[in-house]
Order: C-alpha cells, then structure tokens, then sequence
C-alpha cells in the first residue's frame, strides 16, 4: 500500500484536519506521502513533516495551486497519482471540492466522508444524514477517499519527514480567485473544538448570540448554529452543524434553543457529552442529549455563565 | 444560452428512513419520494436566470426509474421548459450520473449545468464535481451567489471559515449550497399543465434516453 494525503490548508497553515486523516491513512497501513500544495506554503510542509507516520511531505509550491483551485489541483492529483494506491483528503470544502475529479479523470468513483477503516478496501460511510451507515468495498485499482476528520484522532507530532519538491506544473486558464471573506475569530476551529456551544432558532436573534459568547469563552469552546438560525440570518454560515454543514464530534457539546432536526442531529450526535437546553420539553434533541434543561433560554443562559 | 439543471428523486427528507431487514439497503417501498432540495435550488437557480434573460432555455434532466419522471414535471411546473429522462432501473452511482450527463452536456452544449452539491440519500457530493472533470470543465461548488458577465460568471462559494469567489470561463458547472435561493412553490395550474402529456408534447418534452454504457 502507498497512500498519498492532500493536506489541508486554513490561509496558508496545515490545519489539524491533516492529522486526523493522516490517522485514517495509518488505519488502512502503508507507505504515507502528504502533498502540500498552494503557493508559499513551505511553512505549511514543515508542520506536515512533523506529524507522525509521515514517510514523505511533497511540495507543490506555484501560483497556479494559490488557494488549491479544484481545476490545476485536479490535474495534479492526476499527475502524481499513479504512484499510489490510495489518494486521501479530509471531507473539508477543499477535499469535497477537488477530490471528486481526480476520480473522475482516473475513471474511478470516490468513496466520500468516511469514519471507519475496515481493511485496505473497505471502509464504512454514513448515508442518508447518518441515519444509515453503509459499508462499502472498492474494487477499483486507485482508492480516491475523503475522510470525515472528526471520526479520527489525529496523529502526534514526534515526526520528521523528508521534504522533496514536485515540480508539476499544470496550466489553468478556466478559474480566477476573486477573493475570500474569512470569519476571524478568537475561538477554536468549530471542526476540531473539545467544547460547542451552539444557538437555534429559540436564540431569537443575531444580538442573543452574546448570550452564548460569554459562556463560550469561559469555556474555551467553539460556536455553532443549527441551520434555522442560519437561514434566518441570526449567524454566518459557516457556524452551521449539520448533515450539510460541519460534522463535529467534541467532548461536550450545548444546545441551546435547537429543537434537534435529524439534519442538525446528523451533526453532533457522535459528540461525547450533550447537554440540551430548550422550554419545549418534547424537543426532540432530549433525545439524545445526556443531560436536558427544560427551561428558558434567556433566564438560564447568564445564570449558567455566572456560575462558571 | 442554455442552462442544464439535473435534479435526483430521493426520498423526502422529512422522511425518517428504515434499514430493510437483512441490512442490504434502505427501504424505498411505500416511502413519499421528492426532488432532491439541493436540486429544487437548482431549479430555482436555473429559472431566475431565465427570468433576468440571462438564460434563453431551461433543460432539466434526471436519471433514474420511470417514477423519476415526477421530479422531472415538478422543474417543468417550476418553470423549466423542457426535459430528458435518461432512464434506467439500475443503480446509478456518482461516476454513472456523471458520464450520463456529460453525453448530455455534449449533446446540448449548455452553457452553464446547475446541479445540487449533494443528494440527501447517499451524501456523497461528487457528481457535478466528475461532471467538470469529465467535460474539462471549470466548476463553482457549495454556490451562495452565481453572477453570469458576459463570457464569464462569478461564484462565490461556502466554504470552510467563510466564502470565496472565483470566477470561471462559460461553459461552466456551478453546484448549489443550501443559502443561494429559496425555492418557489409549483403553482397549482402549472403542475396540473405539467401533468398533462398534451401540454407538455405542445411545449414542454420530456425525452427518453438510455444510459450510456460504462
């Protein structure tokens, strides 16, 4: 087995989802190569060739792989697959958006957001929002995978790989980056949070969210949003837990005025502790939560933050 | 130009599914199947850039049984003018959608194919990706805004942190995230138009294809 792991970039650093599928490339065994593509990213290769079971960081640093563009990355996935027997990335927007076309192109289908490795071929995936999971066999020669971080422990940091440039270079005429809005925020990544503390409809509002924030940074914890405060414009988009939002599983994690939709359940039903508070007692996110608070929200919330 | 929009019948996400007794798969007997909601914005995409005059002809397509034909006069009734089943009571997987469509894109020459970033049955988001890779075609992914200038359209994209906007050369493959629309409602009289063969041979087709071998 030789596995090769597209890294994934947050503004040009290795972001911690790398680990975590790295982990899930250990699982399946072999040889593991990580890619480091974009442009000034060799900062980003060092922290890859840290991580432990990493046999080989290769670098592709130019312009044209600037912001891993899914049309150059795709063809230089193509390039260098040929070397390997399985191709990973996380199921991040990045790993969702380019590892599709390098099956395609090597004519092969992808197996998508898996959480369990059961052989070198065969892996379980959650389907219909994870009310089903399904275990599924490749027979195809090239195993093209996205991996959903949050079922993997990430790997430790007592590595040192080799670092050796790639020095492929692929033309892209069809795609422009434009530009990117990038939520700044103190917090924890909402992906890889130990504690979140997530708002609904029942917030009420965008100005309510306060009422979380206190709580959040005392706890050192991330913040997420069900999907109906999201449409309804309370919270960015990118705070959405759920089926077609992020997938998080922390050590604990607070739902505050979040009746518990299958979809947002789909989210954050693997998280280890789940506390729910809601006034509407036959909400169905109790449940599944291990400890439930009937109770309004608004007299509960600064109640809980001064105890804390 | 012409706007491709591909639509999936899956079952209605309301729906709590049941894993059938010998574990082989889940249960669709006697399950209320819908138009895929990533697909309904897709649709909805597709006709309000028929309503700016930006597109000339709506042509929605889906792959699947006889039944699926339902979703198919669902877009009619929304505003698509014309659509092709390609069908088969096979399974058809991410890789099969996509090679079945990009006969189609070769066929229709649109100028821009809109589909949804995933179905909810099996998750996967990969189709309108293999599409653009298949075609050698640039794509805008998880899309919360498509601006189409000239020979250009702009994207701007959910993703992890935040949004980003890309712009690509036409043709091109935009798949839709859940804030770019709101989807209408089919009105009453145009599902009852669109259920009429009558009609829909006056105006609106819906031709049968076989699916291209693998």
């Amino acid at each position: 087995m030789s596995i090769l792991v597209l890294a994934d970039l947050h503004e040009g650093q290795l972001a911690g989802a790398t680990a975590s599928v790295i982990a899930a490339a250990q699982a399946i065994g072999g040889d593991i190569d990580v890619l480091v593509a974009g442009e000034n990213v060799q900062a980003a290769a060092d922290s890859a060739a840290k991580l432990d079971g990493v046999s080989k960081v290769r670098v592709a640093d130019n312009a044209v792989y600037a912001h891993q563009l899914a049309e150059p990355m795709g063809k230089l996935l193509l390039a260098l697959a040929d070397d390997y027997t399985h191709v990973l990335a996380s199921a991040s927007t990045t790993g969702k958006n380019v590892l599709p076309r390098l099956a395609a192109l090597k004519d092969v289908n992808q197996l998508s957001d898996i959480i369990a490795v059961e052989s070198t071929d065969t892996f379980k995936r959650p389907i219909y929002a994870g009310n089903a999971i399904a275990t599924v066999k490749s027979e195809d020669a090239l195993k093209v995978i996205t991996v959903r971080p949050s079922a993997f422990d990430g790997v430790g940091d007592g590595g040192a790989a080799s670092i050796e440039a790639v020095d492929t270079l692929v033309e892209n005429t069809q795609s422009t980056f434009i530009g990117e809005e990038l939520a700044k925020s103190d917090r924890p990544e909402l992906g890889g949070a130990k504690v979140v503390v997530s708002g609904g409809r029942g917030m009420g509002n965008g100005e309510n969210f306060k009422l979380l924030e206190g709580i959040a940074d005392k706890l050192g914890a991330a913040m997420g949003a069900s999907r109906a405060a999201v449409d309804a414009g309370f919270v960015p988009n990118d705070m959405q837990v759920g089926q077609t939002g992020k997938i998080v599983a922390p050590d604990l994690y607070i739902a505050v005025g979040i009746s518990g939709a299958i979809q947002h359940l789909a989210g954050m039903k693997d998280s280890k502790v789940i506390v729910a508070i809601n006034k509407d007692e036959e909400a169905p996110i109790f449940q599944v939560a291990d400890y439930g608070l009937v109770g309004d929200l608004f007299e509960v919330l600064p109640e809980l933050e001064s105890k804390l | 130009m012409k706007v491709l929009v591909a639509v999936k019948r899956v079952i209605d996400y309301n729906v709590k599914i049941r894993v059938k007794a010998d574990k082989s798969d889940v249960d669709l007997t006697n399950v209320k199947m819908a138009m895929n909601p990533f697909c309904e914005i897709a649709v909805e995409e597709a006709v309000r850039l028929k309503e700016k005059g930006v597109a000339t002809e709506v042509v929605a397509v889906t792959i699947g049984p006889k039944a699926a034909q339902e979703q198919l006069r669902t877009a009619l009734a929304l505003g698509a003018d014309r659509a092709i089943h390609v069908e088969t009571d096979e399974r058809v997987d991410s890789l099969g959608a996509a090679k079945a469509l990009s006969k189609l894109v070769e066929e229709e020459q649109p100028g821009l194919v809109v589909l949804g970033k995933q179905a909810i049955d099996s998750d996967n988001n990969q189709t309108g990706q293999m599409l653009a890779a298949l075609t050698d075609l640039p794509q805008g992914t998880f899309a919360s805004e498509v601006n189409v200038d000239g020979e250009k359209v702009k994207v701007t994209r959910e993703i992890d942190g935040g949004l980003q906007t890309v712009e690509l050369s036409l043709p091109a493959i935009v798949t839709t995230d859940l804030r770019l629309n709101e989807p209408r409602y089919a009105k009453l009289p145009d599902i009852m138009k669109a259920k009429k063969n009558r009609w829909m041979s006056n105006h609106r087709q819906i031709w049968v294809l076989s699916l291209p071998a693998r």
